[in-house]
């Protein structure tokens, strides 16, 4: 439970929040309570999936990015893109036209993450190979997945792979590629645009190690943004094609649903959204579903072309990155005849690939003394005997059993349950005013003001 | 602490209840203590037996800071060799229930693999009880 405080990119701003309550009852880890209006947000529960941001009405919740400007800081400026980014663009708007209008943006470099496919798909194989007794194996992919599982399923985090997602095996492939050509390290910006929140967490605070090869991230709406507005205005109709080397076609789609699991070999599921993740996990937890050799979880529906910083409708995208995968498998490579660069470096990847071990860190305990979390446990039943069953979240939790909880740790007291209060009210232990009291300090003064 | 659940025998939409009701539990008790996907695993092996085999069941557990106990009693047909029941692959399943997955013969052999401590008694034409232990040291 008390554990260091982790980063999340989700912010929630206090003075837009309208305190609706919408991204309370989405939580899928129940880490958002109403208290004086607003939001508030249990920083260790939260697991970057970015759910409330999708419902909040307002745009109260925000995704905290690094100032574009930092880019400039550096002499190298390497924009990491993911596969996505390209698929948010209509089809008609070519790949160099949004290479072009993102060096003009101000990076030197471009590379796509999923570039770090080609040297993890044999990798990852081979790791299944020696990890039998492991199975399933959960991919490591989705960051959001990775910390739900430390916070709610924590005795599946030994099945988690321990090698890093693409994106990071082509940060640090690019970072040694320039080191080689002679560039300083500390010349070097590595900047990943990101399609969700998730990744953001990752790189902030990475799971299991220390420091993550990737300097920055800037949000994928805020670059698509820009570079769309340029490609529309026409900046770009007759622009030179771009040095670029092609992703192969299983890494063009890997970021999509299936692009793992049609790439690993024995029973492979994928499963996207959170909630599907969450029930599908259940029954791994209890090993209702045997003999599954890898798992590929997404936290996003239609995985990250669903990702909460997207523009383009989805399955669009999905359209438009399979397309692309079918051209790239129909035609001849036409750049230079040579091996991709990457490869080179597979043998060097290989060792920096490895993750470290992922620690649990179960936030559902009731107290880290069990005779005490037994008698947390016993009083939690008792109020749950009192309190309706009704699931309004007109106390400010998202349910009964949450608000039960929260009284017994302290957070909550049972009177902000209101129909406890109607029942006090009609005792005589308290009056209307008192009622009155308890509602505005968990919906603020402005929503029981209002003139009806 | 002490839980009882019901398992509706045939009915294998509701299958996996008490377990999951279970695994809530010990979680909110002990975090992520490695106690707990062993006993989750043999509870919900003896729910499938339960649902499978049985006409009605009953979940028992007790909880304290030292183990954990379940008793799965159900009235039902009973096991006539509880030897060979124990043995892994054997199976009495139906057609109907191993085309939906289970039935594999493998249920008694994990539930007691995944206990400190396994009893078994069944009478046939009566029922079967078991009982599993698990110690939290």
């Amino acid at each position: 439970m008390d554990q260091k405080a982790f980063h999340h990119a989700l912010k929630i701003q206090k003075d837009h929040c309208i305190g609706c309550s919408h991204c309370m009852n989405i939580c899928p880890t129940e880490a958002i309570r109403v208290r004086n209006g607003k939001a508030e947000l249990f920083e260790n529960r939260c697991i970057d999936c970015g759910e409330c941001f999708r419902v909040c009405p307002v745009g109260a919740i925000i995704i905290e990015q690094d100032d574009f400007n930092k880019i400039f800081q550096y002499k190298y400026r390497v924009a990491i893109l993911s596969a996505v980014l390209i698929g948010q663009f209509p089809e008609d708007v070519k790949t160099s036209q949004v290479y072009n209008s993102l060096m003009d943006l101000g990076f030197t470099d471009i590379y796509e993450a999923e570039h770090g496919v080609d040297v993890l798909k044999e990798s990852l194989q081979e790791y299944a190979l020696k990890n039998e007794n492991k199975k399933p194996l959960i991919s490591s992919f989705c960051p959001a997945v990775i910390r739900l599982i430390q916070v709610r399923f924590p005795a599946l985090v030994d099945n988690i792979v321990l090698k890093h997602p693409p994106l990071d095996i082509a940060a640090i492939y690019y970072k040694q590629k320039l080191i080689d050509q002679g560039v300083d390290e500390s010349d070097i910006g590595i900047f990943y645009i990101t399609p969700c929140a998730a990744k953001i967490a990752a790189v902030k605070s990475p799971v299991s190690e220390d420091k993550s090869p990737i300097t920055g991230v800037i949000n994928m709406d805020f670059i698509f943004n820009k570079a769309y507005t340029s490609i529309k205005r026409g900046d770009y109709n007759s622009c030179t094609e771009c040095k670029r080397e092609r992703l192969s076609p299983e890494a063009t789609v890997w970021s999509l649903t299936n692009g793992e699991a049609d790439n690993m070999n024995g029973r492979c599921l994928a499963i996207d959204g959170v909630h599907n993740v969450m029930e599908f996990l259940e029954k791994v937890e209890n090993e209702e579903v045997k003999d599954v050799d890898f798992l590929e979880l997404r936290a996003c529906d239609e995985s990250c072309a669903g990702g909460v910083l997207t523009t383009t409708n989805r399955f669009l995208t999905v359209e438009r990155l399979k397309k692309r995968a079918e051209y790239f498998k129909e035609t001849e490579y036409s750049y230079e005849n040579e091996p991709k660069s990457i490869l080179r470096y597979s043998e060097y990847l290989e060792d920096c690939m490895v993750i470290n071990k992922i620690k649990p860190r179960s936030m559902m305990k009731l107290d880290i003394n069990m005779a005490e979390a037994m008698k947390k446990m016993r009083r939690v039943k008792e109020i749950m005997k009192c309190l309706p069953d009704v699931d309004c979240g007109a106390c400010g939790a998202p349910n009964c059993q949450a608000l039960a909880e929260d009284i017994v740790q302290e957070q909550a007291v049972i009177n902000h349950c209101i129909f406890i209060q109607k029942i006090f009210e009609k005792k005589g232990i308290i009056d209307w005013e008192q009622s009155h009291e308890i509602m505005k300090n968990i919906w603020g003064e402005e929503k029981l003001n209002r003139k009806c | 602490m002490h839980f009882e659940f019901e398992i509706e025998a045939g009915d294998f939409s509701k299958l996996g209840f008490a377990s999951s009701q279970l695994k809530t539990i010990l979680k909110q008790l002990l975090g992520d203590h490695k106690v707990i996907r062993r006993v989750v695993v043999a509870l919900y092996e003896s729910e499938v037996n339960v649902v499978a085999h049985a006409y009605s069941g009953k979940v028992i557990i007790d909880i304290n800071t030292e183990k954990i106990e379940i008793e799965i009693d159900d009235k039902g047909p009973g096991i006539e060799d509880i030897q060979l029941a124990m043995e892994e692959g054997y199976s009495t399943a139906s057609e109907k229930v191993r085309e939906m997955g289970f039935g594999a013969g493998m249920g008694l052999a994990n539930i007691k693999n995944n206990s400190d401590e396994f009893y078994i008694s069944s009478e046939v034409g009566v029922g079967t009880n078991l009982k599993i232990i698990a110690y939290l040291k």
